[in-house]
C-alpha cells in the first residue's frame, strides 16, 4: 500500500467540530452530578462537618487550578482532596459513614463553588478537564466506599496497635488505577482533538502529567490517613505541602510557556528586519507541527520541531548581505545551506538546544538516512510556504503540492509530502 | 577551605560542647524535664534520624543557597513530639553524618551541634507548654499550641545560631540579608513546620511508613523545581544566544545585550527590587535593542550627519523592539522598559519625549546601563573609555539625560562589586563591511542630524 493510499483512508473526523468522546464524557459527568446532588438533597448529609471541610478544600483547589504544558488544565489540590474524601475511613476515630454518592455531590458542589470566581472574571474552566476530575473522584468513591467498613475493621477499628497496611495498599491501588484511567481518558480526548496517534497521546500524557498525578495520589491517601490521627486539622496542615507542589509545577509550566513565546517572538526578528516574508516563520512552524503530529511525533519531538521551524531562518541575521526572501526554494542551494549552517551555529550557542540546531542545520538536505524527520518536515513546510505564502488560494495551494510531489523522493520525503497534503486538505475543508 | 577567624572557631567549640553536654547529661542521668528513652522510642528515633539524614543530604532548592534550609527541619520537629527533647537533640545531631560531598568537617560539626541545641530547646518548650508526651493523643488539637510554641523557638534559635556563625565567618555582610529574604525564609519555615505536624499525625496510623509517604510529594515537588530551574537556565541561554545573533550585524556591539542586562540588574538590586521584578528587568535589559534590526543597515553605516528621515528610523527602534516582544508573557514593566529606554530625564528623548518620573522605572534603569556599556566598549570611531571616566560622564549627565537616583545606584553598585568591561575585540577582519559608524547609545557622541534644506 502506498503512502498516498494510506493517507487517503484517514478518517475525516477532523471535520467534526467536536470529538465524539467529549460530549459523552460531559453527559456522564453531568448526569452523575445531578443524580448525586439530588440523592444527597433527598436524604440526609452524613457528617456534615467533614463534608463541608473537604468541600471547602476542593473548592480552594479548583480556585487554584493551573495549566500544565500543552494547555492541560489541572487542579491538583482539588483532586487530592476529592481522593482523600473518597478514601476517608475515620476522623479521629469517628468512622466515616458517607456513601459514594455523597462524595460525588460534595465534589461537584465544591468544584462549582471554586469555579465561580473564575467565571466571574471570564476565565471559564475547561469543561472536559473538570468532568474528568469529577469522574476520577467518582471512580474511587464507587469502588472504595463499599469496602470502607471492611477496611476499617481490618485496622481493629482504629485502636492503637491496629494494622494499616491493608488500608494503605488499597488506597494506593485505587488512587493509582483512577488516576491512570483519568490520563487514558485525557489522552483519548486529546488524540481526538489534536489528531495525535492514540498510543503517542497516552505516552505524552503519562510523561507530562504523570509525576503530578503521583504527587496527587499520594497526597490523597495521606490526607485520608492523616485524618485518623489529626482529625480535620489534617486538611489545614495539608494545604502547605500541596501548595508547595503546586507552586513548583506552576512555575515549571510558566517558564515553559514563556520560553515558547520568546522563541516565537524572536523568530520574527528576521521578518522585522525585512529579510524574510512577514509571518513566514510562524506559518512554517504551524504547518510543520501539524505534519509532525500527523506523522505520530510525541510532544517532546513536536516542541523541538516547532523551535527549529520557528528559527529556521535565523541564520539570515549572521549574513552581511542577507538573501532577500531567505532560504527559499528559489534560493541557490549553496546559499540556503549557508543560512542553515549559520542558523544552526546561533542555536548551538545556547548550549541546550543541540538537537534543534541539528534539525536546522540539515533543513536543506535531501532526505537521507542521516537527516532527522524534523528537518525533512521543515524542508517541505518551508517550500510550501514559499510557494503559497499567506494566500488562501486553492489553485495556488494545489499547484504548490503538485510541485512538491514532483520533487518527491529526490528533494522531499514522500511520506512527509503526503502527510502535508492531508493536513492542507483538512485545513481547506474547515 | 578558607581559614575561619578565631571568634568563629571559639563559637563552634562552645556550641559543640553545649550540645554534647545536653545530650550526655540526659543520656546518663535521665529523668528531669527531658525524660528518658525506652526501646519503642529508640525505634522511632532511628526512623526519624534516617528521615532527617535523607532530607539533610538533599537540601531543597526552595531557598537561598547560603543558608540552605531543608525539609530535615520537619523531621526534627516531629521528633520533638514523638520522642521528646533528648530524641530531638539526637535526631538533630545526625546532621554531622549528612551525605553532602565536599562539606567540610567543621561545617558538619557546627550543623550537628546547632540542630541538636535547637531540637533540645524546642523539646523543652514543648513539654513546658503542656504538650502531650508521645502518641496516641486524646485530642490532636491539644497538641497544636505546644507544637507551635516549639516551632516558634526552633525557628528563631536556628536563624540566630546560623546568623551568628555567618557573621563571625564574615560570609555575609549585614546589608546583604534583606527583610524580604527573611520573610520568604519564615514562610518556608512555616511550611516545613506544618510538614512535621503531618508526620506526627500520620504516625498514629501508618507509623514509620509515614516518613516514606511524606517524602513522596516532597520529592516530586523538588523534582518539579529542578525541572523549572533547568528550563529557566535553558531559557536564558536561548534568549542570550538569540539576542547575540541580532548583534552579529555590528562587529563592535557584541555582548552588549548581556552586559546591559547585567548592569541593569545591578542597579535594580541596589535600589532593592524584589525577585520577580529583578527577573523582569534582566529580560528587558537583554531584549532592549532587538528592534535595532528594523533600522536599515545603510543608516547605521552612514558616515556624517543623518537626514531627519534616517534619524526617525533610528528613533523607531524601541517601538519595533516592543512590537517583537509583545507576545511574551512578561511583566508590563519590562515592555515599558524596552519601549522607553531612550527617553531622557529632561524630556528630550524618544520615542515619546517623556520626562522625569513619567519615564517608567525600568526604562530609567536600562538607559543608564545602556549608555554605560556603550561608553566602556570600543567603537569603530573611538576607543573604550575607562570605567571611572564613563561613571563620571554618567554623573555629569545625571539630571539632564539620566535619572540621578539610578546613576547614584549604579555608581554605588560598581564601587562595591566592580565591573568587567568587555575584552577589547581584535581589529575587525579587513573587508568586513559591518562596522557601524555611529552608536545610538553613546551619550558622548550624539548622532548628528542634518538640518533639512
Amino acid at each position: 500500500m502506498t503512502t498516498r493510499q494510506r493517507r487517503s483512508r484517514l478518517p475525516r473526523s477532523g471535520d467534526r467540530a467536536r470529538a465524539p468522546w467529549c460530549p459523552i464524557l460531559l453527559t456522564v459527568a453531568a448526569t452523575l452530578m445531578i443524580v448525586s446532588v439530588g440523592h444527597v438533597a433527598a436524604t440526609e448529609v452524613v457528617d456534615p462537618d467533614v463534608a463541608l471541610a473537604f468541600g471547602a478544600l476542593i473548592a480552594f483547589g479548583e480556585l487554584a487550578r493551573m495549566m500544565m504544558p500543552g494547555n492541560r488544565e489541572v487542579a491538583p489540590i482539588s483532586t487530592a482532596a476529592a481522593l482523600g474524601y473518597a478514601m476517608l475511613l475515620d476522623v479521629e476515630g469517628r468512622p466515616a459513614a458517607h456513601g459514594a454518592l455523597q462524595v460525588v455531590a460534595v465534589m461537584a458542589l465544591g468544584m462549582i463553588a471554586g469555579a465561580l470566581p473564575h467565571l466571574a472574571v471570564n476565565r471559564p474552566p475547561q469543561a472536559a478537564a473538570m468532568a474528568r476530575r469529577l469522574l476520577t473522584g467518582a471512580l474511587v468513591a464507587f469502588a472504595y466506599r463499599p469496602l470502607a467498613d471492611v477496611l476499617w475493621a481490618s485496622t481493629d477499628h482504629g485502636r492503637p496497635g491496629g494494622q494499616w497496611w491493608l488500608v494503605l495498599a488499597a488506597m494506593v491501588v485505587f488512587a493509582a488505577v483512577a488516576l491512570v484511567a483519568d490520563m487514558l481518558v485525557a489522552a483519548v480526548l486529546r488524540a481526538e482533538r489534536m489528531r495525535t496517534a492514540p498510543r503517542v497521546a497516552v505516552r505524552d500524557e503519562l510523561r507530562i502529567t504523570g509525576p503530578l498525578a503521583a504527587a496527587v495520589g499520594t497526597s490523597g491517601a495521606l490526607l485520608a490517613l492523616a485524618s485518623h490521627g489529626m482529625g480535620l486539622v489534617a486538611l489545614l496542615v495539608f494545604a502547605a505541602p500541596l501548595l508547595v507542589t503546586q507552586v513548583a509545577f506552576r512555575k515549571y509550566a510558566g517558564i515553559r510557556a514563556t520560553y515558547l513565546q520568546t522563541v516565537r517572538a524572536l523568530a520574527r526578528v528576521p521578518e522585522v528586519g525585512g529579510y524574510v516574508d512577514h509571518g513566514h516563520s510562524r506559518r512554517v512552524s504551524r504547518l510543520a507541527v501539524a505534519v509532525g503530529r500527523e506523522l505520530g511525533m510525541c510532544e517532546a519531538e513536536l516542541l523541538e520541531l516547532e523551535y527549529a521551524a520557528l528559527m529556521h531562518d535565523i541564520g539570515q541575521l549572521s549574513l552581511a548581505d542577507p538573501i532577500p526572501g531567505g532560504a527559499t526554494v528559489f534560493a541557490e542551494p549553496a546559499q540556503a545551506r549557508r543560512i542553515a549552517e549559520l542558523g544552526a551555529e546561533v542555536i548551538r550557542k545556547t548550549g541546550v538546544l543541540d538537537r534543534v540546531a541539528e534539525i536546522v542545520r540539515l533543513q536543506c538536505d535531501p532526505p537521507g538516512p542521516e537527516v532527522p524527520p524534523a528537518s525533512r518536515i521543515i524542508k517541505v513546510a518551508n517550500a510550501y510556504d514559499d510557494l503559497v505564502g499567506a494566500s488562501a488560494d486553492r489553485n495556488r495551494s494545489a499547484a504548490a503540492l503538485e510541485r512538491l510531489r514532483a520533487g518527491s523522493g529526490e528533494e522531499y520525503d514522500p511520506v512527509v509530502v503526503e502527510a502535508m497534503a492531508a493536513v492542507v486538505a483538512r485545513r481547506r475543508r474547515r | 577551605m578558607r581559614e575561619l577567624p578565631w571568634p568563629a572557631k571559639v563559637y563552634i567549640v562552645v556550641l559543640v560542647t553545649a550540645a554534647a553536654a545536653l545530650i550526655g547529661r540526659d543520656l546518663v542521668v535521665g529523668g528531669g524535664v527531658a525524660g528518658g528513652l525506652d526501646w519503642p522510642d529508640w525505634r522511632t528515633l532511628i526512623v526519624l534520624a534516617l528521615l532527617f539524614l535523607v532530607c539533610e543530604s538533599a537540601p531543597t532548592l526552595l531557598n537561598i543557597e547560603q543558608t540552605a534550609v531543608s525539609v530535615s527541619f520537619s523531621a526534627a520537629l516531629a521528633a520533638v513530639v514523638l520522642v521528646g527533647p533528648l530524641g530531638a537533640a539526637l535526631v538533630g545531631a545526625v546532621a554531622v553524618l549528612s551525605v553532602r560531598p565536599g562539606l567540610p568537617p567543621v561545617k558538619r560539626l557546627f550543623n550537628g551541634a546547632q540542630f541538636a541545641i535547637c531540637g533540645y530547646a524546642a523539646g523543652v518548650v514543648y513539654r513546658l507548654a503542656g504538650g502531650p508526651d508521645g502518641l496516641p493523643v486524646e485530642r490532636f488539637a491539644d497538641l497544636l499550641v505546644p507544637y507551635a510554641a516549639a516551632a516558634a523557638v526552633f525557628v528563631p534559635l536556628n536563624i540566630l545560631l546560623i546568623g551568628v556563625m555567618l557573621r563571625l565567618a564574615s560570609v555575609v555582610r549585614r546589608d546583604q540579608v534583606q527583610l524580604r529574604d527573611t520573610a520568604r525564609f519564615l514562610v518556608s519555615y512555616l511550611g516545613y513546620a506544618s510538614f512535621g505536624l503531618l508526620i506526627v499525625g500520620l504516625w498514629a496510623s501508618v507509623q514509620s511508613l509515614a516518613a516514606v509517604l511524606v517524602l513522596v510529594p516532597v520529592f516530586i515537588a523538588r523534582w518539579a523545581f529542578g525541572q523549572y530551574r533547568a528550563q529557566e537556565r535553558s531559557y536564558e541561554a536561548t534568549m542570550a544566544a538569540l539576542c547575540q545573533a541580532v548583534e552579529t550585524k555590528d562587529y563592535y556591539t557584541r555582548g552588549h545585550c548581556t552586559r546591559v542586562s547585567k548592569a541593569a540588574t545591578m542597579i535594580a538590586e541596589e535600589i532593592g527590587m524584589g525577585p520577580r521584578r529583578l527577573r523582569a528587568i534582566r529580560y528587558a535589559g537583554m531584549l532592549h535593542d532587538v528592534g535595532k534590526l528594523g533600522v536599515p543597515t545603510k543608516v547605521l553605516q552612514k558616515e556624517g550627519p543623518l537626514t531627519e528621515e534616517e534619524y526617525a528610523a533610528i528613533q523607531l527602534h524601541p517601538m519595533r523592539g516592543l512590537e517583537i516582544v509583545k507576545g511574551i508573557d512578561f511583566l508590563d514593566e519590562a515592555f515599558a522598559g524596552i519601549m522607553h529606554h531612550h527617553e531622557r530625564h529632561d524630556g528630550r528623548g524618544y520615542p515619546m519625549g517623556l520626562a522625569g518620573d513619567e519615564i517608567p522605572e525600568f526604562a530609567r534603569i536600562i538607559a543608564v546601563a545602556d549608555a554605560f556599556d556603550s561608553m566602556t566598549s570600543d567603537r569603530s570611531y573611538r576607543r573604550a573609555k575607562p570605567v571611572e571616566v564613563a561613571l563620571e560622564e554618567l554623573r555629569k549627565n545625571a539630571g539632564t539625560q539620566f535619572d540621578p537616583v539610578m546613576v547614584d545606584a549604579f555608581v554605588a553598585a560598581v564601587r562595591r562589586r566592580g565591573w568587567d568591561p568587555p575584552v577589547r575585540p581584535p581589529a575587525p577582519p579587513t573587508g568586513q563591511p559591518q562596522t557601524v559608524m555611529k552608536d545610538h547609545d553613546d551619550p558622548t557622541t550624539p548622532i548628528q542630524v542634518a538640518a533639512e534644506r
